[in-house]
This record gives structure tokens, sequence and C-alpha cells, in this order.
């Protein structure tokens, strides 16, 4: 890595770092928009827009697959799932004034002071490091699959039994609310009781 | 690329999630900056094993197979976090973290203002639907 060092400067960056460092800052702008704008659509909104940001900064590393996971899974699911979280519990449409609560200014110094710190300790750590993105793809479907088929079976194997014990986790909180709006009317006058029903069903 | 691009924008990400988590009301936002620090996590994964698999003479390619899990991960997390805010949502009729203090120590007898009015017709609706 000493020897790539010497050939590559600060001052003179590739096409690749520059576009890394437009679509990071875009990304970033999203990221910061996203936790505090006080309108809470906008807020899942704009987190999509970081969410593609990563996902192209993945491309930009040469790492397809996880590329294209990302945009399926976040871009495509998760967003999704918060949108309806949202309309669910009524989430007020355009400004609520209480969007942030009191410990903002707490919260803000501890962000800053992790992030400088942060930044300060991984920029003095890899000042002199190249990722040398030449060559063959890192991250192709073929070399993923073979890796994750070959060396991570059993942490795969695993991963579906968890994903099947969120599932019924999820069903079962869900179920257990229906039984409780069915038991007693008067949940369908708590202001989520519609949201619930319509929920469950 | 030098390293320092994807790490330190990793770094900023998180830090914007941890502001996100700590400075959030509503408890759905709060899962939002959640999912932004992953994310965060992922990339910083990624760029070190792109690193590492030009670098180091055999790779298990650990990173991106644990950003692989991290993301299934994440989409079980946002799941169950869901299904929590709306349970409690429709037993409280708030999703506002401030608001749940029913497991909170310290003073009780002197509430923050403008607590007492929502506490109490909360307590009133979790009575009304057990």
């Amino acid at each position: 890595m000493s020897l790539a060092a010497q050939t590559h400067g600060f001052l003179s960056p590739t096409g690749v770092e520059i576009a890394f460092l437009l679509v990071g800052l875009v990304t970033f702008g999203a990221a910061l928009v996203s936790v505090t704008t006080r309108q809470l659509v906008h807020a899942a909104l704009w987190l999509v827009v970081a969410l593609g940001g990563l996902a192209v900064e993945y491309l930009l590393l040469t790492a397809e697959f996880i590329a294209w996971v990302q945009v399926l899974i976040y871009v495509g699911s998760v967003v999704v799932l918060l949108l309806f979280g949202l309309m669910l519990t009524k989430a007020p449409i355009g400004r609520s004034p209480d969007a942030d609560s009191g410990n903002r200014w707490a919260a803000l110094t501890v962000a800053v002071a992790a992030a400088a710190a942060l930044v300060w300790v991984v920029v003095d750590a890899f000042r002199a490091t190249w990722i040398d993105l030449d060559g063959a793809a890192a991250g192709s479907t073929k070399v993923t699959g073979a890796s994750l088929f070959q060396n991570w079976v059993l942490p795969f194997e695993a991963l579906s039994v968890l994903l099947l014990a969120a599932l019924v986790g999820a069903i079962v909180l869900s179920r257990k609310a229906k039984a409780t709006a069915a038991a007693s009317s008067a949940v369908a006058d708590a202001p989520g009781g519609r949201a619930a029903k319509e929920e469950v069903r | 690329m030098h390293l320092a691009y994807p790490a330190v924008l990793s770094a900023l990400l998180f830090c914007t999630g941890l502001y996100g988590v700590l400075a959030r009301r509503n408890a759905i936002l709060v899962l939002m900056s959640v999912e932004l620090m992953l994310n965060a996590v992922n990339l910083d994964l990624v760029a070190f094993d792109v690193w590492l698999s030009k670098a180091a003479v055999e790779t298990l390619h650990s990173g991106q197979a644990l950003t692989l899990f991290t993301i299934a991960i994440a989409a079980a997390e946002i799941g169950i976090g869901l299904a929590i805010v709306l349970a409690v949502y429709r037993n409280r009729g708030t999703s506002d973290i401030d608001r749940l203090r029913d497991s909170a120590e310290g003073p009780d007898d002197d509430p923050g203002p403008g607590d007492a009015a929502p506490a109490a017709q909360d307590t009133e609706k979790a009575e009304a639907t057990t």
C-alpha cells in the first residue's frame, strides 16, 4: 500500500473520488434534512434520498450486489414501512412544532463532539491508505455469492431463523391488540382504534 | 480512492443518526435515525471490505457478508419496531416517546408542565382498553 500511496496525491483526485465526494455531500445533506425537518413525511422522503445516495456510493466502491440489495430492501421496503407507520399513527401533515424534544441542544453537543472525535481519529488512522478500485469488481454478485455460500452458510441459515422469529413476533404483537379490540368496544373510541383494525386487516 | 472519503462520510452519517435518535420526539423518526446509523456502519463495512479484498492475500469477504446480514437484521428490526410503536399508539394514543414515562424513576411528584393532563388521559385510556 505504501507504493500505491506514493503514486496518489491529495491534490489530484480521480474522477471516482470526485463523484464519491459529490454524492456523499448530497447524501449527508439529505440525512441532515431528514433528522432536522419539522414535517414528518418529508423526513421519510429525504431518507429515501440519503439511502439512494448510499446505494450510489456502494456502486462507486464496486460493490454492486450490496447496492442493489440496498435499493431493494431500504428504498423499496423499509421506507414504505416507515411511511405506513407514519400514516397509521396519524402523523400530522405539514409542520409539527414539537417534532424535536427539549434536549436537542444536548443532542447536538453530543453529536458534534462524536463527529469531531470520529473524523479526527479516522482521518489520522487512514491517512496513507488507498483503495485500489482497478481490476475486477470486489463485490460483484458472483464473488459475493461464492463467499456467502462457502464461508457464511451457517450465519445465513441462522439469519433466516431470525427473520422467521421477527415475522412471528410482529404478527403476535399485532394480533394481541386485535384480541383486546374484540373484547372491549371501547378501543374504537381511542384515536388509534380504527387504524389498528385496518393495520391488522 | 482514498479510504478517508468513505470513512469520513460514514462517521458523519453515524453522528447525524445519533443526533436524530437523541433529539427526535416521534418514535418513528427515532427509528429512521436508527436506520441512518445502521447504514453508516454498512458503508464502513463495504469500504473496508473493498480495501482488504485487494490488499490482503486471502479474504473471506466478511465485510460484504456482514453488510448483508446487517441489512436483513435492520429489516427485521424495523418491522418489530413499527409493530411495537403501533401497539403503543393504540393503547396510549400517542407515539411521542417523551410522554411514555410510566417506568421512569425519580421525582414523580412534579411532572413537567403540560405532562399532567395527557398523562391522566393516557392512564384513563389504558384502563379503558384493558
